[in-house]
């Protein structure tokens, strides 16, 4: 279980859970972003903050501030593949 | 009339190519305007849908759910509910999807579904979903959601509009409507609870799509349309919340989750193939969004924006600055019988349509530079790249180009606010940007510069006190800023999520055709208040007229040349005009900045626009009209300047601190109608525009006098 914020650039996660009283986690959860989905941390900006992350076949940004509930398992087994638009 | 008339919503996800198809299903027949009470602006256009059928299309904003947390999704929501004054309920709803990641698309569209209006989706970018080769059964998809009209499309490339057009006309003539999703039952009660307490309070059974907003929504918004009485709505939602948790889901976390899993269902068959392929969006990124060359492509695109806005607009100006001259001195020899008409048409009329011409070169060039910007996706990464600078004072990463604008003139950078989404920041930002040291403030620094900082501390300190006055706003503006989006607005902040789109060629006709738009409204909007303003203070600098000035000037110095007796007689003029009485009046309140009542005047004359202060100075000074900031007798006759009385008599005026806190004053003061009009059009109301204008004035009106009363006592 790890915060979003330690994941590496490049690395995958499978989402554990988020704070669904927060905006910032309904606005993921109505982009789709939803316990059990596979997410990648895509980059950090320059200055490190804001973060892009992928789901669902689409990039995001965020600010890290915002986004400490977001909790991850990186140990899950995740696609290595980029997540498709399939459901 | 309007009551007959037929309005389809056409309504989707950002980043769809919405306003491709708006743009190409209501050709150049469109109307721009705003929801009343609201900084939504509200776009329509007249659709031809065959056989005679012409509907009213409105394109709402777009959004990724009804959730009604921000403006535009509040606005959005009480549209297609019919609940927002001075608009009536759309006939029906057109859905646009991005093909290429419907599942997401398909959340909002459910929760259209359950608004029970007539409704079909149009999947757009069938191009890109071709280049991926991801293929859609449209037929199986509409089946499954209860034979809606779905087309496929590529507004970019113009494909497939005629079917939408077909679609439009099919749905209002069948009333299709697409199938709702079934809640389980312990949210279908906690929905029941809802709705009959709503009924036996207010007498009237709220919609279903009412009571989920009050179920899921975190905000009072839907309550309190309805007139929900306070003391007991709060109990009850929470008794349905309950019931939801009874289900085993989290109540805010409900409705995506029972959607999505609808949505995966019913999309099961209907996509085949796809490489999974992002497209470009990955590759450009690794370039654009890199740690080092990033940041330099960034800084290269927006000094390239900041140079056009500033330079290439200039020749523009230009034109339109000698056009104006032109009509001036052709109409002026007609009229020179009637003097106070001739004043009134060149100095009035004809200057104040000039006063806001002159912006639109700046406001075309920044809104064609924002097109492109918008539409190629780089903008959502040039906010990216920024955020960081900007988060921890309340702004986002989006209020950079506003702010860049500003240094060349507010205008432009007050308009391109309107690409940040979050209202909190929008307005705090809008509020910043006439801090920004826009080229109207050059002249005068250029003036004080060359005309006493350079003469008596040479050039290096000249060029130190230029680049310093530029910084002065700025240093103001953020912590100014910072206190606004912490202490001052309650609106609770907009989390910064924005997608990063897939990059895109721009469509020509879509920026150009945005760039007059934004242009159009600024001329009927602000452009009034902008003549307006310029009359009024015609007016005052013209009224009241002694017409035997001239002859009384020529009698008390008869040696005095033509030339001479005119540059008198315009500033004795100006000295007893109601403008001129004010500024000896009110010279009390600047004196201790260390302002004459010549300055006075000019500054009070500057309010509608800074740079006349040096044209004003010329005529105070009685160089007579046109004074430039480079002329030498304005500088001269600055620099012998004395105090006629008082205790400083026959010091000079333009010591270095009343110079320095004159170009401070400047540098801080709300100086410019044109801002102050635009700020009201932007803020939708004339409120946040007098609180800057104070806000401005007063502070800039104390730090003159702590600039003005430290220079003296440390010098």
């Amino acid at each position: 279980m790890t915060p979003l914020s330690q994941l590496l650039p490049g690395q995958f996660g499978k989402l554990v859970s988020l704070n669904p009283d927060q905006a910032v986690d309904q606005r993921l959860m109505a982009l789709g972003l939803l316990p059990g989905m596979a997410l990648k941390l895509v980059r950090r900006a320059p200055l490190g903050d804001p973060v892009a992350i992928e789901f669902g076949g689409q990039v995001v940004s965020l600010r890290l501030a915002e986004a400490e509930s977001l909790i991850v398992d990186v140990a899950a087994d995740c696609p290595v593949q980029r997540p498709k638009n399939t459901p | 009339m309007s009551s007959k008339q037929i309005t389809v919503a056409l309504v989707g996800n950002p980043n769809t190519g919405k306003s491709t198809l708006f743009n190409a299903l209501t050709g150049l027949r469109q109307k721009v305007g705003n929801y009343p009470g609201v900084t939504v602006a509200r776009k329509s256009g007249r659709c031809d849908c065959g056989d005679g059928l012409k509907v009213e299309l409105v394109d709402l904003p777009g959004l990724y759910s009804l959730a009604a947390a921000s403006p535009d999704e509040q606005v959005v929501t009480d549209v297609l509910l019919g609940s927002l004054e001075g608009s009536q309920q759309p006939d029906a709803i057109v859905v646009v999807l991005d093909v290429t990641n419907l599942l997401r698309n398909l959340f909002l569209a459910s929760q259209l579904a359950e608004l029970n209006l007539p409704l079909a989706l149009v999947l757009n970018q069938a191009d890109i979903a071709h280049e991926q080769g991801l293929k859609i059964d449209t037929q199986l998809l509409s089946q499954r959601l209860g034979g809606v009209p779905v087309v496929l499309t590529s507004a970019w490339k113009g494909e497939g509009i005629a079917s939408v057009r077909r679609a439009i006309a099919e749905v209002l003539n069948k009333k299709t409507k697409m199938t709702k999703l079934i809640w389980p039952s312990q949210v279908e009660s906690a929905l029941g609870t809802i709705v009959q307490a709503i009924q036996a309070d207010t007498g009237q059974a709220p919609s279903s799509a009412d009571a989920q907003r009050i179920l899921f929504s975190s905000n009072a918004h839907t309550s309190d349309r309805l007139g929900w009485s306070q003391p007991q709505r709060e109990l009850i939602v929470r008794q349905a919340r309950d019931q939801v948790r009874s289900a085993g889901y989290n109540p805010m976390a409900a409705e995506p989750l029972i959607h999505y899993a609808h949505l995966r269902k019913i999309l099961e068959g209907v996509i085949a193939g796809g490489t999974g392929k992002q497209g470009n969006a990955a590759a450009l990124d690794r370039v654009l969004l890199h740690r080092v060359i990033g940041p330099i492509l960034f800084t290269g695109i927006m000094l390239g924006l900041f140079a056009s806005v500033f330079w290439l607009a200039k020749f523009p100006m230009q034109w339109i600055q000698s056009g104006v001259d032109f009509l001036k001195a052709i109409i002026a020899p007609a009229l020179v019988s009637t003097p106070m008409l001739q004043s009134l048409v060149t100095d009035g009329i004809i200057a104040g349509v000039g006063a806001f011409l002159v912006f639109l070169p700046q406001i075309l060039i920044l809104f064609l530079f924002i097109g492109i910007l918008e539409d190629s996706g780089y903008m959502a990464r040039a906010a990216f790249i920024m955020d960081r600078l900007f988060s921890w004072c309340g702004l986002n990463g989006k209020s950079f180009v506003p702010l860049l604008s500003g240094f060349a003139c507010a205008i432009p950078g007050l308009l391109s606010t309107r690409t940040i989404e979050d209202p909190k920041a929008r307005l705090a930002t809008a509020f910043a940007v006439p801090f920004m040291s826009c080229s109207a403030r050059f002249p005068v620094y250029a003036l004080m510069c060359a005309a006493f900082i350079g003469p008596l501390y040479g050039p290096g300190w000249e060029s130190v006190v230029m680049v310093g006055m530029h910084c002065v706003g700025l240093l103001f503006a953020v912590p100014t800023a910072f206190v606004l989006t912490r202490f001052v607005l309650k609106v609770k902040p907009q989390p910064f999520v924005l997608e990063l789109p897939r990059y895109q060629m721009p469509k020509p006709s879509d920026v150009l055709w945005r760039m007059w738009q934004n242009a159009a409204e600024f001329v009927s909007k602000a452009g009034t208040v902008i003549f307006a303003m310029t009359i009024v203070i015609w007016a005052l600098c013209y009224f009241p007229r002694d017409a035997q000035m001239a002859d009384r000037i020529k009698a008390a110095e008869p040696t005095l040349s033509e030339h001479e007796i005119q540059s008198r007689t315009q500033a004795a003029m100006i000295e007893q005009s109601w403008m001129g009485r004010f500024g000896k009046a009110v010279q009390p309140v600047f004196d201790p900045c260390g302002f004459d009542w010549k300055i006075t005047v000019g500054v009070l004359a500057s309010f509608p626009a800074r740079e006349v202060i040096v044209s004003t100075l010329g005529v105070t000074y009685s160089i007579g009209k046109g004074a430039e900031a480079d002329s030498q007798n304005l500088r001269t006759a600055m620099q012998e300047a004395k105090w006629m009385d008082g205790p400083r008599k026959s010091t000079p005026i333009f010591s270095l601190a009343a110079v320095l806190a004159l170009m401070v004053f400047f540098a801080l003061c709300s100086q410019c109608g044109p801002t102050i009009a635009t700020l009201a059009q932007e803020t939708g109301g004339w409120k946040w525009a007098a609180i800057s204008f104070f806000y401005m004035t007063i502070l800039a009106w104390v730090m003159a006098v702590v600039v003005y009363q430290s220079v003296i006592r440390l010098i």
